[in-house]
């Protein structure tokens, strides 16, 4: 498994734990129902923290404890289940959360471009994607239609702008 | 029609290089025919019981000439000199080889066309009315919130792994020529007491093996507002629609397990948080800009009596059945919509040569202001015909085996492709359709018998709309033999309704003689002017069930 953060290759950071598992020293990040149970108690470790959710957890649950958390880590059990595009866009421009959103699960490369335009900004992939296979996946289309997560111009904001200039032009002659 | 800008141009360019290295690694054998399934799904490529299947997008039905022209050259040069046009007013080749694809996709690039949003569960191509800008009552050009909804929906980042396929449909006019009540969300445009034009939204119609009728969760969703709408459905529907159980995935679920009001206020909810950021507001100069490529073409000031219909019509019966049938009123004095039926008798629904594709592009260039349409029920529209050029277009389609006087009747029939070409069917189709049609054949038979539509699919994902048809059949497999059930009395129009079940399944020997039975019954039972769908409403299945099964 290798870690892409901001489109740079990172060692992993965090350890993440099970439900029952002895919490190491350092970074962690564990599932909902830990942070849900154990709050009070992981919130005084004084380390980075992150919370990971399944697919069926809504990211309402962990709205009010954003502060506390330096990860937010959501599940894609399979490629085809993609609630988690949604959470992260909730996260994102809905919660105002800056912290880390990381894709974690089946996170297949053909999915970078969807996953980085809905709010990720870190993302779990498998052994074989390289640099170059990250690039090209991210950056498959010039132009994007809609307005999401990321500060990419839409092609009707593009438009408009062509538009401006034309008629600066226009006006000029 | 709608024309690309290079941003259009861009994306579509860069998808085919995208897939062309995707395949470049299928045929190097770098990925298996496992890993190679999505990534052919998201570009309109299934794999099918002999071969690869290719969709072709038609947005909203609306086909230049050049662009079917280009489709007639790919049918020669990859594919078997035909293609099927579908429910969806696509476009199939059903004989593609995997290597060509890259290539095809740079020919419909060329023309401005492409198999994104074809398949896959991703918000599909979005269908439309095929009268648009010719139907008389029309609100606005169902066409301009069409294409707002293609870009705003072609790769969409959130909604490209929804639980299941999206569809949308337009409609504008109060007939509802796009079957909007049986689509995951429908759009009727409409205008309010105070001349503003909005949006009524219809959720969770669809037909499969649970047929549903859409619940309107939206009264008049203002112009500007539309996306925004739009993206809070597709927000609550990702986010909540099941994903355990491909068969219980598609919205109309979600809506039926949680209710129309529930769903209409998770909505309301979530469509009041994206207003407030606008970033989804419909800025005015670039519906503007969209809708001048609808504006309507330059008809001549005509009148309707000034030509030599009514002569030809006395002077060529055929050409009469054919006015009376496949022509519609036009909005425009002098001007007329002519339907090109893709049924002929014994024929395969849908299908059309490439020869017939140019003959039809010729014809919409040289009459129709170069444009044509796709229609839900496969068959093809000239829009702008002037009534003075009807028997020269009908004089040419005919020459081209293309002027079948059926639409709407009885041989006019809706099928999937079945177990013919799908590895989903349990079914024939096609033979059934072709059988009913040779049955039918006689054009004077079917006009006594008017508007009556048969609809079959080969099995229960109801791709030959069965449910919503007058006389709805699908096929079914018992121990290894065919069987077909009859459902009666559906209607995909605007008062759309799902059929009854008739009773036991028939065989195929004993299909066509059910029919002939049925038809009978109607035709002893109709009052003056009635149509078998309203003989049907009026009398219920009762007197079907009683007669149909009785022996000889």
């Amino acid at each position: 498994m290798k870690l892409i953060k901001n489109g740079n290759f990172v060692e992993q950071d965090f350890v993440a734990v099970g439900a029952d598992d002895a919490l190491p020293d350092g970074a962690v990040i564990v599932p909902l129902e830990r942070w849900e149970t154990e709050r009070d108690s992981l919130v005084t470790r004084n380390t980075p923290i992150g919370v990971k959710l399944e697919s069926g957890q809504h990211p309402e649950r962990i709205r009010d404890d954003l502060d506390h958390l330096s990860v937010v880590a959501l599940d894609f059990p399979i490629y085809r289940n993609g609630r988690a595009y949604s959470y992260a866009r909730l996260l994102r421009d809905r919660y105002g959360y800056e912290g880390e959103v990381r894709a974690v699960g089946n996170v297949l490369q053909d999915q970078f471009y969807f996953m980085v335009r809905c709010g990720f900004d870190a993302l779990e992939v498998q052994d074989k994607i390289t640099p170059e296979v990250f690039e090209q996946s991210v950056g498959a289309f010039t132009y994007a239609y809609q307005a999401a997560a990321d500060d990419r111009p839409t092609v009707m904001s593009l438009r408009q702008r062509l538009a401006a200039r034309a008629g600066e032009a226009r006006a000029a002659q | 029609m709608y024309r690309y800008d290079e941003f259009d141009h861009s994306l579509v360019k860069e998808r085919v290089e995208q897939f062309r290295g995707q395949v470049a690694r299928r045929l190097a054998g770098d990925i298996t025919e496992d890993e190679f399934k999505p990534i052919r799904l998201m570009n309109g490529l299934y794999l099918q019981l002999h071969a690869y299947m290719l969709r072709v997008a038609v947005p909203y039905g609306t086909l230049s000439s050049k662009q079917l022209r280009k489709l007639a050259e790919i049918a020669r040069k990859y594919d078997r000199g035909y293609g099927h046009f579908t429910t969806r007013q696509n476009l199939q080749y059903n004989w593609p080889a995997l290597k060509d694809v890259p290539a095809i996709l740079d020919e419909l690039a060329s023309v401005e066309m492409h198999c994104i949003q074809t398949s896959g569960n991703c918000i599909r191509n979005v269908t439309s009315d095929q009268y648009a800008g010719a139907a008389k009552d029309e609100v606005e050009d169902p066409r301009i919130i069409s294409e707002v909804i293609r870009q705003w929906s072609t790769f969409h980042p959130e909604f490209s792994f929804l639980p299941r396929k999206f569809k949308i449909a337009v409609s504008a006019t109060e007939e509802d020529r796009a079957a909007i009540k049986v689509h995951d969300i429908g759009i009727q445009v409409v205008r309010n007491d105070k001349g503003e034009i909005g949006y009524q939204i219809y959720v969770g119609g669809g037909l499969g093996r649970t047929p549903m009728i859409g619940k309107k969760i939206g009264d008049f969703v203002p112009k500007a507002d539309l996306l925004a709408y739009l993206e809070a459905v597709m927000r609550v529907y990702n986010m909540n629609g099941r994903r355990d159980n491909l068969y219980k995935s598609r919205i109309k679920i979600l809506v039926h397990e949680i209710g129309a009001e529930e769903m209409q206020r998770q909505v309301e909810k979530e469509f009041a948080e994206i207003r407030k950021t606008g970033a989804l507001n419909l800025p005015q100069d670039e519906l503007d800009r969209i809708e001048a490529y609808f504006a309507d073409p330059a008809f001549e000031a005509l009148s309707d009596d000034a030509n030599d219909l009514d002569a030809a019509i006395a002077a060529d019966q055929g050409f009469a059945h054919w006015v009376t049938n496949n022509t519609a009123a036009h909005k425009k004095p002098g001007y007329a919509i002519v339907n090109i039926s893709l049924k002929p008798i014994g024929g395969t629904p849908g299908d059309c040569s490439a020869d017939q594709m140019d003959v039809v592009a010729g014809l919409a260039e040289k009459y129709s202001f170069d444009e044509l349409r796709v229609t839900h029920e496969q068959n093809l529209t000239l829009a702008h015909v002037r009534k003075g050029n009807l028997k020269a277009v009908y004089d040419a389609l005919k020459a081209a085996d293309l002027a079948t006087a059926n639409v709407n009747l009885i041989t006019d029939q809706i099928a999937c492709p079945g177990l013919d070409y799908c590895n989903l069917a349990n079914a024939r189709s096609i033979p059934i359709a072709q059988e009913i049609s040779n049955r039918f054949a006689d054009m004077e038979r079917q006009h006594d018998i008017g508007e009556l539509k048969i609809n079959t699919s080969g099995c229960i994902n109801a791709c030959g709309h069965h449910h919503v048809g007058h006389i709805g059949i699908l096929g079914v497999d018992k121990k290894g033999v065919e069987y077909y059930q009859v459902t009666l009395g559906g209607s995909a129009d605007e008062n759309t309704a799902i059929g009854d079940i008739l009773g036991p399944a028939f065989t195929e020997q004993d299909l066509p003689n059910a029919i002939e039975k049925i038809v009978k019954i109607y035709l002893d039972t109709r009052q003056d002017g009635e149509r078998f769908i309203d003989t049907y409403r009026r009398v219920g299945i009762q007197p079907f069930k009683e007669n149909v099964y009785e022996a000889h």
